[in-house]
Parts: C-alpha cells; structure tokens; sequence
C-alpha cells in the first residue's frame, strides 16, 4: 500500500482570527509535497470554507486530512446543531449565518456551494443535535 | 506585469511586500464579500477590497491571489497586517473607490 500521510486539527469555535491557520497549513505541507498548484488550490478553497462553516456553525470540530499519492481526502467533523436541510444548505445564497459574522464578509451563502465546487468528491452527513461529517475529495 | 513590476509603477501605497514578487499579475477582480472572493477570486488576480480583516488575508493567501488593493483609504487592521506579513502576502492600498483602482490595473495589464 503507498504511503499515507495524515494530518489532523482541532478547530476552535468562534475564533475567526484562527479561522484558516489550518487550510494555510495543509496548503505549505501539499507545496513542499510537490502538488500541482491547481490542486493546491483546490483543497485549500474547499477546507477553508468548511473550517469557516465549523466555526460559525458548530463549536469548531476536528479535520483530518489524508494525503496519497492519488488523492487529498478531507474529513470535517464537528458536533454541532447538524443541518437541518442539507439539500436548501447547498443552494448558492442560503444562509443562516448571523450578523456579526456577515460584517466579517462570511456568510453569504457560498460555503457548502464552493465546497462542492472546488472538491471532485463531497459527501454530506449530518444528524440534527449530533453534529455533521462533511468528506471531501481532491483528486492529483 | 509581475507584482514587483505593479509595485514599481507607484500607483499605490505599499503596506506589506509579500514574497513572491515575481508572480504575473494575470487578472483585476473586486468583490468584499469574503465567501464570493473565495470561490471567485482568480488565482493570480489582484484583488481590490474595502475588507480589511485579517480574514482577507486567509482568502488572499488560500485563493492564491498575487496581492490585495486596499481601496478607499481603507487600511488593514493591526492583526491583519501582522498576518500579511507572516503569510507573505503583498497587500497594497490607494484612496482611489474600488472601480478607479481595479481600472488603473486592468489599464497597466491591457496596455
């Protein structure tokens, strides 16, 4: 089996200053791996918007990032409210977020749409009052 | 043009030199609200904003834009600026609106 690299954080809540610390640190790691700048970017856009979704949303949580020589598994799991409907939650513009965070430019809707968009896999869970699980994919 | 090159020109005020100054500036894009820069914004594109947190950084450098304008004499907060200079990231400022920087590039790009 080829190697696999794993690397996990552990989000703070509603610490937006800290909000990214992750995403930026994947990001160096793929660089100094040798992955192509588009699929950098990719991962670092899709973990990003989640890391923001798990601040706003649920308490923070913990991201898991599998690194292959084929793909960039990232796996979000927080024990928050859970979404309620997942299929509205994915519509450009829909969004719950509360006003403090839309001052800080978030919340217009575009997190779980920008996911999907930059990710080549997405799968959703989530259970209302347990928490959601969102996997993504990034193929190299 | 490379961001040295935009720099160079002294259309706008520096407030941190990033690293990577020989990046092309490729496109100009404009937009304030962080969730749309971040599934938008061009990478490689100077970024013009009013937004001036530190989580414009965290989009600049994860979207991999090649440097932000700071528009309407709108200046980076201190945690803000602490980060670009950590990140490396080459933020830029102008009294100019937003329409009136993001042409100056497009002008300096199209000749």
């Amino acid at each position: 089996m080829a190697d696999v690299i794993t690397l996990s954080y552990e989000i703070s809540p509603d610490d937006f200053t800290r909000a990214g610390e992750a995403s930026s640190d994947v990001k160096s790691k793929l660089k100094q791996l040798g992955v192509s700048p588009e699929a950098i970017r990719k991962v670092s856009i899709a973990m990003y918007e989640g890391e923001i979704n798990m601040v706003i949303h649920a308490k923070g949580g913990k991201i898991t990032v599998e690194i292959s020589p084929e793909s960039i598994v990232m796996i979000l799991a927080d024990r928050g409210p859970g979404i309620p409907d997942v299929e509205k939650a994915m519509q450009a513009g829909w969004s719950t977020a509360p006003d403090e965070v839309r001052s800080l430019g978030f919340g217009a809707g575009m997190g779980l749409p920008n996911m999907k968009k930059y990710s080549d896999e997405m799968e959703v869970q989530t259970e209302l009052g347990v928490g959601t699980t969102v996997t993504m994919v990034v193929k190299i | 043009m490379t961001v040295k090159e935009l720099v160079d020109r002294q259309i706008f005020r520096v407030v941190n030199l990033g690293e990577e100054l020989d990046r092309e500036v490729t496109k100009v894009f404009c937009c304030d609200l962080l969730s749309i820069a971040m599934g938008k914004a061009p990478a490689d594109g100077a970024w013009v904003t009013v937004m001036g947190n530190v989580n414009t950084i965290a989009v600049a450098t994860l979207a991999d834009v090649s440097c932000v304008i700071m528009a309407e004499e709108v200046s980076l907060d201190e945690v803000a600026r602490a980060r670009a200079k950590e990140q490396g990231v080459t933020v830029l400022a102008t009294e100019e609106p937003v329409f009136e920087a993001a042409l100056k590039v497009y002008q300096e790009l199209h000749g």
